[in-house]
């Protein structure tokens, strides 16, 4: 009787454990830290980081033989998935990670902070955003992204005895809050519509109840507002800048690099298996984020002192470039793929470029103790090489060339002016518009860099520890490598699509 | 030998610069005789390869692109490698390949503040590379690439080593530029989708290929061809600089050491005139005839308004800045005819112009090492002080005037002649107008020219350098650089075919398919 009850109420889903090999091996690694944390001493805590990384770097593994092996995995009823796209942001993900672990080692060795509990958090959050790579269901979307944000909440207050750093947990966690409350609601109206939660459902329901259009309307409307929090677009951005400027700079990177990124993972599985049938609801709301977006976070840019804020406001300016292809990609299946191209091109490089940019920024504040954007005067007089890798990422970012911010700045115009369509052309020319004003604040700083004395006259060089370094190859490499020969990442995008199932 | 040109030979000479900077770049910056030798020598190897190249050329067949290289790039968007010479590249090609190493033979005993010759010389080889690129690229995307890397070692030589207002002036030249470049890859992108499809690997794909869009381009509306040349204009006009673009030259060209003024205007003015002969109007002849009263309106305006600025400058160096742009205003009027005859003027002045406002630079620089000044008002008498410097000053401002014998002069009266009888479908009535006002623009220039050579050149020294001992005449690294240059200026004067030749067949193509295709 209770073997009939138990087989009626739960049929044990079959699991592919080669498909769930990156997330069991991450779920693991957080498991041995904690155990390690709790079974040593004050000794060897040093331990946590290496542990942290070498999980992370095991996951990959995985990850390239499911890549290799090249068949989608679909389970737990279509709820999950493992395909091209899922692995290459998986792959993003976990290699985002371990440059933030690299950042992290010794800044939070020194500071004698909580180190075991730090990585596990950090891992968590990880393991979010890898589960948000294959989520195709409301309900492991909006898990997963908890599970990216709680943890994040608690490693932007990780200074406890900074009142800044606590305003920025504080701020954060009330923003994020809000803001998946503002999701679940939408998220409640959608189901309510369509009586599924299942991605592939909705998204072959949404198109045929037109009678019903203001409630599709509100519930995508906030759905996707829901996201636009995470990701920081204006209007919804005014968490960033200060919870940046707050947190220790590692989780700040970490926050403008991986978390903003699984935000935009979120907004794309919804938006292109859920929504995409209604398009002419969603087109017109991410344009005008986009738009807003790129242009006030970039004017607001102009006029930071500090390195972190302006690099926050710049984050916001470039969610809106990421945005902008979606304010077309409704028009054809063709500028469809196009647009999810290039915005995981865009995510891709935006990681690179940014995360050095964090790493640099680390190494120099080692030294000067500030984050002021004069505290960089006359870098290249004592840190040459710092102020190379900078100067790169930051041409990188202003989208120049042969650094790969261009490509990706190109494969957003390319994606705009596939539309054909005249809105498609403004937003290019808007983004046009903006990379020049972008160069404003990051020809400043390249400028206080080369071209300005040192504030104090302080000419002692900086010494880089070991694992900023390799992070420093690790993404100037990568930002350069990617710059000169596109194709090298196009390779792994090329056949990333999210229109397998709504076929 | 051959063969290996063929594959490799563009290639390497692109890209030998940028071996040598990282050469430089492992190497602590103390030992400033290795940079300086490295460098140099990296110019020279370049040099060479540019001399087998041209040697090499079939020059009959100018038309056709030679050495070609193609292959997949980003195949995603079917952008290729394409790297070519023909008779339009080829006299832009050897105007840098000389002008580098002359640059670097005139630095070697006087860097700018604050020294730093590797960090100088790294920049200087990689803006070699970014400039060989422009011209020899032939896809719209590898262009582009090119086009952008020549901003940033410009930006930082005229940020790092110019002079007081350097770090305005370096900020304006860039973000004129870029926005010029924004405007001009999303041209190209409108360019790339609209245009037809061509087979690639037995795909369908677009195509940003230079040899093909003109055939592929065909099918664009004209509203859009408008906009998208449009588009390249602001991209090209900004970097020429044509009126009312050109308030960023004046600044960069005063604030920047004199090598990077002689380079910037030997070379990087040529990009965007390149662009116009090369990309814009071949690609969409037809919005380049609707363009061109306008492009030849704006010309001539840049004409009038440079000379008349000149008259009214006080500084030497601001002087030649604003000289060229009314020069380069030729340039675009005998582009703007869209004749075999305007272009191959145009493509004269270009060589021409790099060659004589070089010079220019190249004494301004060294007038400014002795005097410390470059207020006019306080120079005079240098004849008399440093005979062989005056000389040399005078000789460049006849050249620069137009003088009939000299390089200038082939620059100028074609292009003005070529007003005359304008393309197909161009008004001639409205061109013969611009005609006669560009040749207004020829006095002015003699003007101020003159003006200015008789308040440096002639008179006594002024009180204050009167037994200045820093008045020497041309040292022995000056009349090293500079020779070459001023027997040019000559050789050109008298046998202007050396270059007539090479562009003839290349221009004539082109031409045919601006009429062929223009109707």
């Amino acid at each position: 009787m209770l073997a009939q009850l138990l087989t009626f109420a739960w049929t044990a889903p079959s699991l592919d454990y080669h498909a769930l090999a990156p997330e069991i091996i991450v779920a693991a690694t957080i498991v041995v830290l904690i155990l390690v944390d709790v079974f040593t001493g004050e000794r060897s805590r040093w331990a946590s980081s290496s542990i942290a990384g070498i999980g992370l770097l095991l996951a990959l593994i995985p990850i390239a033989t499911l890549a290799y092996d090249g068949v989608d995995r679909v389970m737990f009823g279509g709820g999950f998935v493992v395909d091209n796209y899922a692995l290459v942001l998986q792959a993003l993900f976990v290699v985002a990670g371990y440059v933030v672990i690299l950042l992290s080692t010794n800044y939070i060795a020194e500071g004698d902070y909580h180190e075991g509990e730090y990585y596990t958090l950090l891992l968590s959050s990880v393991l979010g955003m890898m589960v948000m790579a294959s989520a195709r269901d409301l309900i492991s979307i909006f898990i997963a992204l908890e599970l990216v944000s709680i943890p994040a909440y608690m490693l932007a207050a990780w200074r406890k005895r900074d009142q800044n750093s606590n305003e920025a947990g504080l701020k954060y966690y009330l923003m994020g809050v809000f803001a998946s409350a503002i999701l679940l609601y939408g998220m409640s109206l959608i189901f309510g519509i369509t009586g599924s939660t299942l991605l592939v459902d909705i998204g072959a329901d949404l198109g045929s109840y037109v009678s019903s259009q203001p409630i599709i309307t509100l519930g995508i409307a906030f759905v996707l507002i829901g996201f636009a929090f995470k990701v920081s677009a204006v209007p919804f951005h005014q968490w960033a800048p200060d919870t940046y400027e707050g947190a220790p700079t590692p989780v700040t990177s970490f926050l403008a690099v991986a978390s903003k990124a699984a935000g935009f993972v979120a907004i794309l599985n919804v938006l292109f298996i859920g929504f995409y049938g209604r398009h002419d609801v969603w087109e017109p709301l991410m344009w005008a984020l986009a738009a807003l977006s790129m242009t006030v976070g970039n004017l607001i840019a102009l006029r930071q002192t500090n390195v972190v804020r302006m690099l926050a406001y710049s984050g916001i300016a470039q969610a809106g470039y990421i945005l902008a292809p979606l304010a077309v990609a409704g028009a054809t299946l063709d500028t469809g793929s196009e647009a999810l191209r290039s915005i995981v091109v865009y995510l891709l490089i935006y990681a690179a470029m940014n995360l050095g940019a964090f790493a640099v920024v680390l190494a120099v504040a080692r030294k000067t103790r500030s984050g002021e954007i004069k505290s960089f005067g006359g870098l290249f007089s004592y840190a040459p090489t710092l102020t190379v890798c900078m100067t790169i990422f930051l041409f990188s970012l202003a989208g120049i060339p042969p650094a790969a911010g261009w490509f990706a700045k190109l494969s957003i115009f390319s994606s705009l002016a596939s539309a054909g369509t005249a809105s498609g052309y403004v937003l290019a020319v808007i983004v046009g518009l903006n990379s020049v004003i972008a160069f404003g604040y990051y020809g400043r700083l390249i400028r206080v860099m080369w071209m300005d004395e040192a504030p104090d006259g302080d000419r002692t060089p900086i010494k880089v520890p070991a694992s900023l370094s390799f992070a420093l190859i690790i993404t100037v490499a990568v930002t350069l490598v990617w710059g000169v020969f596109p194709g090298a990442l196009t390779h792994f995008t090329d056949h990333i699509t999210l229109f397998s199932l709504l076929r | 030998m051959k063969d290996f040109l063929n594959s490799w030979g563009i290639s390497l000479m692109v890209f030998l610069p940028l071996v040598g900077a990282l050469a430089m770049l492992v190497v602590p910056k103390a030992n400033e005789q290795f940079h300086k030798v490295v460098a140099l020598a990296a110019s020279l190897v370049v040099g060479f390869i540019g001399i087998l190249l041209m040697t090499n050329f079939d020059y009959d067949a100018s038309g056709r692109l030679q050495f070609v290289v193609d292959m997949a790039w980003i195949p995603i968007i079917n952008s290729r490698y394409i790297v070519g010479i023909d008779g339009i590249s080829l006299p832009m090609i050897a105007l840098t390949l000389l002008i580098v190493p002359l640059c670097i033979i005139y630095s070697w005993n006087r860097f700018p503040e604050p020294k730093n010759p590797k960090a100088f010389l790294i920049l200087i080889l990689i803006l070699e590379t970014g400039m060989l690129g422009s011209f020899v690229a032939q896809d719209l995307i590898l262009f582009f690439v090119f086009f952008e890397v020549v901003l940033l070692p410009m930006y930082f030589m005229i940020g790092v080593w110019g002079g007081e207002k350097r770090q305005y002036a370096s900020l304006k030249f860039f973000l004129y530029t870029l926005f010029g470049s924004a405007l001009m890859i999303v041209a190209f992108l409108a360019l790339y989708f609209l245009s037809d499809k061509v087979s690639i690997d037995g795909q369908m794909m677009h195509s940003f290929d230079v040899r093909l869009l003109p055939e592929l381009a065909r099918g664009i509306s004209t509203g859009a061809a408008l906009w998208i040349f449009g588009g390249m204009f602001i991209g090209f006009g900004i970097k020429v600089p044509m009126f009312p673009f050109h308030t960023w030259l004046p600044d960069a060209h005063t604030q920047a050491p004199t090598v990077g003024s002689v380079i910037l205007a030997a070379v990087l003015l040529k990009l965007g005139t390149y662009g116009f002969i090369r990309i814009a109007i071949p690609i969409l002849p037809g919005a380049a005839e609707k363009w061109a009263p306008f492009i030849g309106l704006l010309a001539v305006i840049g004409i009038i308004y440079g000379a008349l600025c000149c008259l009214a400058q006080t500084d030497m160096k601001r002087l030649i800045a604003f000289s060229s742009v009314s020069h380069m205003g030729f340039v675009m009027l005998g582009i703007a005819t869209l004749t075999t005859f305007g272009f191959q003027a145009a493509i004269f002045g270009m060589v021409a112009h790099g060659l004589i406002t070089g010079m220019l630079f190249f004494v301004a620089g060294s007038t400014k090492d002795r005097y410390h000044t470059l207020d006019i008002s306080r120079l005079g008498g240098m004849l008399k002080s440093m005979p062989h410097m005056g000389w040399i000053l005078g000789f460049a401002v006849m050249a620069s005037l137009g003088l009939p014998g000299l390089a200038g002069f082939w620059g100028e009266f074609p292009a003005i002649l070529a007003a005359y009888e304008p393309g197909v479908g161009l008004n001639v009535a409205f061109f013969r107008v611009l005609m006669v006002i560009a040749a207004i623009g020829t006095v002015l220039s003699a003007a101020y020219l003159l003006w200015m050579y008789q308040r440096v050149g002639f008179g006594v020294p002024s009180k204050e350098f009167e037994e200045d001992p820093h008045l020497h005449d041309v040292t022995f690294s000056e009349w090293l650089a500079w020779t070459p240059i001023l027997i040019l200026i000559v050789v050109l004067g008298f046998v202007p075919n050396i270059i007539f030749k090479v562009t003839d067949g290349a221009v004539s193509q082109t031409i045919a398919i601006v009429n062929g295709l223009g109707g």
